[in-house]
């Protein structure tokens, strides 16, 4: 396999079926038949091809694998660099494991110009890819750009009633985030004389510079992902999003920012992140207690979930910024955990959703009755996000939790009021859709879950189980390559001075431990 | 110094000049009824010229006791201007004869138009820049009142010539400074006077000479007849407006401040600087408002100015590589846009607000998608050839040390998403209220080769477009 460029045949395929579709003519009924089988199968095959990327990983090497690289634009130093680690690897099978779930979520939802609805996805989908997969700068920025176009007119075409409003706050916010990134780059490319985030990754910036640099990306990222205040956008991207364009949203395009947070403000800029760590801290809390609080008063159903979406991402930040060995892999199990555990939720309101087009938990009610199967599904995903024992949800949060109390107990104590608060709109949310009487006529006639939706919950409810009972399964993963990255991390803070050369971890200098305890390793 | 002046270096002007005397006595004499013959002569010889211009001699040559320069900067610049022109008058033909104004004038006029363009950046001396400037000017006057029948025709034909004509008077009078305190008017010879800093009145003259320019760039603060201009002006006169004159203006812009004033770099990149943000914002907020999409593509250009400023306000050679860079993807984005805006007529009646393009994705799938590749590009959204533009006048900015300059260029970038967003809603998300009509085969060809341009040829072909505007520029600061 070791000459197939796996990762590009990855990122491309989607393009390619989106351009088969593109040629289909013919009767509108045909059309939009054809192009969702076509898209359908596009995305399979793509996720099985992805599946050789995760057989052609070696888990041991901490660094770059299956690299690509080609010479591009020499003119401004730019190349088509392609290679995973540890860290990205997960996000582009999840993208892949999606794309097909939301072909199928979409099937009778989506009603008008099916066509250029199947397009737009896979557009997304190897835009997503190409994002994580991307090792120059530049490729990077491109993909990270490019996933903007097909999400606005995923949510402006397809999407609700004030749609419109959603779309352009979407962009208008991700984009002015993403151009400070642009400059960003460009001071990097300037000063380190070349776009490959491998070098760029060991190249010591100046501590001053990285200040600057940290701040551009931060603010691009904490958009992307987002991190209070830069969330508004979400609930109504969310809200207005048709069912797929939320679970590509919450699945996979809010982790861009987690990836970017570990990939440029981690990993590139050491000094700043460790400057900048109390911030992160204090906004992250306030995401979940805030957020959490807001999700509590909603009674749109998508609205709260998007508002949890928020305070898991705190979670996320806060366990990025701890800088230690369970922070971090916290980080990381959560991100995965959330792509799955978000996307399942979305694609669960899409199920009531489409049978009485409202979104108001009000005008639910006793579904537990007439659809047990939904109910089952829906229950084990609310359990997952809440973080029960035995999902994947627990694992990450309580990983995030145990670095973080590494770093300061005030900050894990308020980070886990969050978990009372997501424990009480979730459960507040299952009470009201299928508990109490079944009553409203229009209720009692919903039909349980259909084979097809099964079969795309079905993985999903796999995965949330494995991740939760062994989470090693996809630890293991990851595991050298977040410890690589701590400890490029903390070399670089002991070469700048900003840690004691004995110290073993950030923890332990803002507890003040005499530097001369001696360090033990992870 | 009698001796006869070498002609081989501006041969091209030459054969322009005959060409378009020629055109215009073909005109005379086949009388009413020859626009389209007379336009694809004109189209055949702007492509004579171009070819001349390639043929021509290597190098820096100066001729005419050394009023006019030809080097590889002018050459790259010449040849977008004779694209833009031809592009303009292939554009022009359908658009004058459904408007009743089909008149052999016309591509004549742009034919003298662009001699001038062609004189311009060329001009080694400010009395040759003056001839080439108002040759250019005059000939724009006319064909803005063109429709002369239309009170706004001739408003904004009238306008410009007022306002024109005042700029034109500021660039005189800053000359005339600047010959009363250098004792010289050749650009080389100025040079070499202020190799050793300048008196207050050559600096007083040359802000004077940029005020001027910065109009017929339509920078700010001089850009307050750029929207009455275009809105009013025949759309096909607006499509010519907004690029070929703006691509000949910024070059001269160029070699005036890099040539004679080139060690006055300190005094004149704060000028330059305040002008690019201050167009970027005005081009930025100005078009949030407009309806009317001539006068958002008014103000969309305004910004784009400021953003090609940027570039040169770096006073680098890789700045004004940047800025050839950016003039080439802005001609090809608004060649594309100004071909569709061309192409809106319901039931053969033109119409130009944004909100009669509703529901374009629905009655002409392509022309929206190439609409919608043009305004992601001149948002500056990769991977469309916009950004690459951004990309080459924001590195060598950085690189000057420029950020604040840059972060206001990138949030009111942001902020022009906006108005960009809004013509893509309006072919997307909205309705049909009524649907426009056929464009035009031409029409269609420009469109759809623009679009490709844009999207994905130019990142193909990014290599020797970029290899072509850096060896302009290396000639350009090799003359110093």
């Amino acid at each position: 396999m070791a000459d197939v460029p796996i990762l590009s045949l990855t990122t491309f395929l989607p393009l390619v079926g989106a351009l088969f579709i593109l040629l289909i003519r013919g009767e509108q009924e045909a059309v939009a038949r054809n192009a969702k089988s076509v898209a359908l199968w596009t995305s399979v095959i793509t996720f099985i091809v992805s599946l050789f990327i995760l057989t052609g990983f070696d888990p041991s090497n901490p660094g770059f694998q299956l690299v690509e690289e080609v010479a591009w634009l020499p003119a401004f130093n730019i190349a088509y660099i392609k290679g995973v680690d540890g860290i990205s690897i997960w996000f582009v099978l999840a993208s892949t494991l999606l794309t097909p779930i939301c072909v199928l979520a979409s099937w009778d939802a989506v009603e008008k110009r099916v066509k250029e609805f199947m397009i737009a996805l896979l557009v997304l989908e190897t835009m997503l890819i190409g994002m994580f997969t991307a090792l120059d700068f530049v490729l990077f920025y491109l993909f990270f750009e490019g996933v903007l176009l097909p999400m606005f007119l995923l949510i402006g075409v397809w999407g609700g009633p004030n749609r419109v409003y959603a779309a352009y706050k979407f962009f208008i916010y991700t984009f002015i985030g993403s151009v400070l990134m642009l400059l960003a780059i460009l001071a990097m490319y300037l000063t380190a004389g070349t776009m490959d985030m491998r070098v760029m990754v060991d190249y010591p910036f100046p501590s001053n510079m990285q200040i600057w640099l940290w701040l551009a990306f931060f603010i691009a990222f904490a958009v992307k992902t987002p991190i209070w205040p830069a969330h508004t956008w979400l609930p109504f991207a969310h809200v207005e999003a048709p069912t797929a364009g939320s679970v590509m949203l919450a699945g996979v395009m809010l982790k861009m920012g987690g990836y970017g947070l570990i990939r440029a403000n981690v990993q590139m800029l050491p000094e700043a992140s460790f400057f900048f760590q109390d911030v992160v801290f204090f906004m992250s809390i306030a995401a979940i207690i805030y957020t959490s609080l807001v999700a509590l008063a909603q009674s749109d159903m998508k609205k709260m979930i998007a508002y949890s979406s928020v305070a898991h991402m705190g979670y996320v930040s806060m366990g990025i910024f701890a800088m230690n060995q369970q922070g971090l892999d916290g980080a990381m199990f959560q991100m995965l955990s959330h792509t799955f555990v978000s996307a399942a939720l979305f694609l669960c309101i899409g199920v009531a959703y489409n049978r009485l087009h409202t979104r108001e938990m009000a005008a639910y009610g006793g579904m537990a009755k007439n659809m047990p199967r939904y109910a089952v599904v829906f229950a084990i995903f609310m359990f997952a996000s809440v973080g029960l024992p035995g999902t994947s949800g627990f694992v990450g949060e309580f990983l995030t939790m145990l670095g973080v109390f590494q770093v300061s107990t005030w900050y894990g104590m308020l980070s886990a009021t969050g978990l009372v608060l997501g424990a009480a709109y979730m459960l507040l949310l299952f009470r009201k859709l299928f508990f109490g009487k079944l009553e409203k006529p229009e209720v009692k006639a919903m039909s349980d879950l259909s084979a097809r939706e099964v079969a795309f919950f079905a993985p999903l409810v796999a995965i949330v189980i494995i991740m939760g009972v062994y989470p090693a399964s996809f630890q293991n993963v990851y595991n050298p390559t977040v410890e690589k990255i701590l400890a490029d991390h903390q070399a670089s803070l002991k070469a700048a001075g900003l840690i004691e050369a004995g110290a073993p971890e950030t923890a332990e200098l803002r507890t003040e431990t005499p530097a001369t305890q001696p360090a033990s390793e992870n | 110094m009698a001796t006869f002046p070498d002609l081989a270096p501006a041969l091209p002007e030459i054969f322009l000049a005959c060409a378009s005397m020629a055109l215009l006595m073909i005109g005379v004499f086949r009388g009413e009824g020859s626009l389209r013959l007379v336009s694809w002569l004109t189209v055949a010889s702007f492509i004579a010229t171009g070819f001349l211009l390639l043929q021509g001699p290597e190098g820096r040559n100066v001729t005419f006791n050394g009023l006019f320069v030809s080097d590889s900067f002018g050459t790259f610049a010449k040849l977008l201007i004779l694209i833009a022109s031809s592009l303009a008058v292939i554009l022009s033909v359908n658009y004058l004869e459904k408007e009743r104004v089909a008149r052999f004038e016309y591509p004549v006029l742009i034919a003298l138009a662009t001699l001038g363009m062609l004189a311009m950046v060329s001009a080694n001396d400010l009395i040759s820049l003056y001839v080439g400037l108002e040759l250019q000017s005059l000939a724009l006057y006319v064909i803005a009142a063109f429709k002369r029948d239309v009170a706004k025709s001739t408003e904004a034909g009238l306008k410009y010539f007022v306002l024109g004509a005042l700029s034109s008077g500021l660039l005189l009078y800053g000359s005339s400074l600047v010959y009363g305190f250098a004792g010289t008017t050749s650009f080389d010879k100025l040079a070499a006077v202020l190799e050793g800093g300048a008196s207050v009145g050559v600096v007083i003259g040359m802000v004077f000479v940029a005020a001027g320019l910065a109009f017929k760039i339509s920078a700010v603060p001089f850009h307050m007849w750029t929207p009455d201009v275009y809105e009013g002006a025949p759309t096909s006169v607006t499509a010519f407006f907004a690029v070929a004159p703006k691509v000949a203006a910024i070059t001269l812009f160029i070699r005036v401040l890099v040539g004679p004033f080139g060690d006055l770099a300190m005094q004149w990149q704060q000028v330059i600087q305040f002008c690019a943000g201050a167009s970027m914002i005005i081009g930025a907020l100005g078009a949030i408002q407009q309806k009317n999409i001539k006068r958002l593509m008014a103000y969309s250009s305004i910004g784009h100015i400021g953003y090609a400023l940027v570039g040169l306000s770096a006073g680098s050679q890789e700045g004004v590589r940047g800025v050839l860079i950016y003039m080439a993807i802005y001609l090809a984005m608004n060649v594309g846009v100004f071909a569709v805006i061309l192409s809106m007529r319901q039931s053969g009646r033109a119409v130009e607000e944004v909100a009669d393009l509703a529901g374009l994705s629905k009655t002409h799938p392509m022309l929206a998608f190439a609409m919608a590749v043009f305004m992601w590009s001149l948002a500056g959204v990769p991977p469309a050839a916009g950004f690459w533009g951004k990309w080459a006048v924001f590195l060598p900015a950085i690189q000057a040390g420029l950020y604040p300059l840059a972060i206001v260029g990138v949030i009111a970038s942001g902020i022009s998403c906006f108005y960009y967003l809004r013509v893509i809603k309006a072919m997307y998300f909205d309705d049909v209220t009524e649907p426009l009509d056929r464009p035009t085969p031409t029409a269609g060809f420009v469109v759809a080769g623009a679009a490709l341009f844009v999207f994905p040829v130019y990142i193909v072909f990014l290599s020797p477009i970029t290899s072509g505007a850096a060896a302009a520029a290396a000639a350009l600061f090799g003359a110093r």
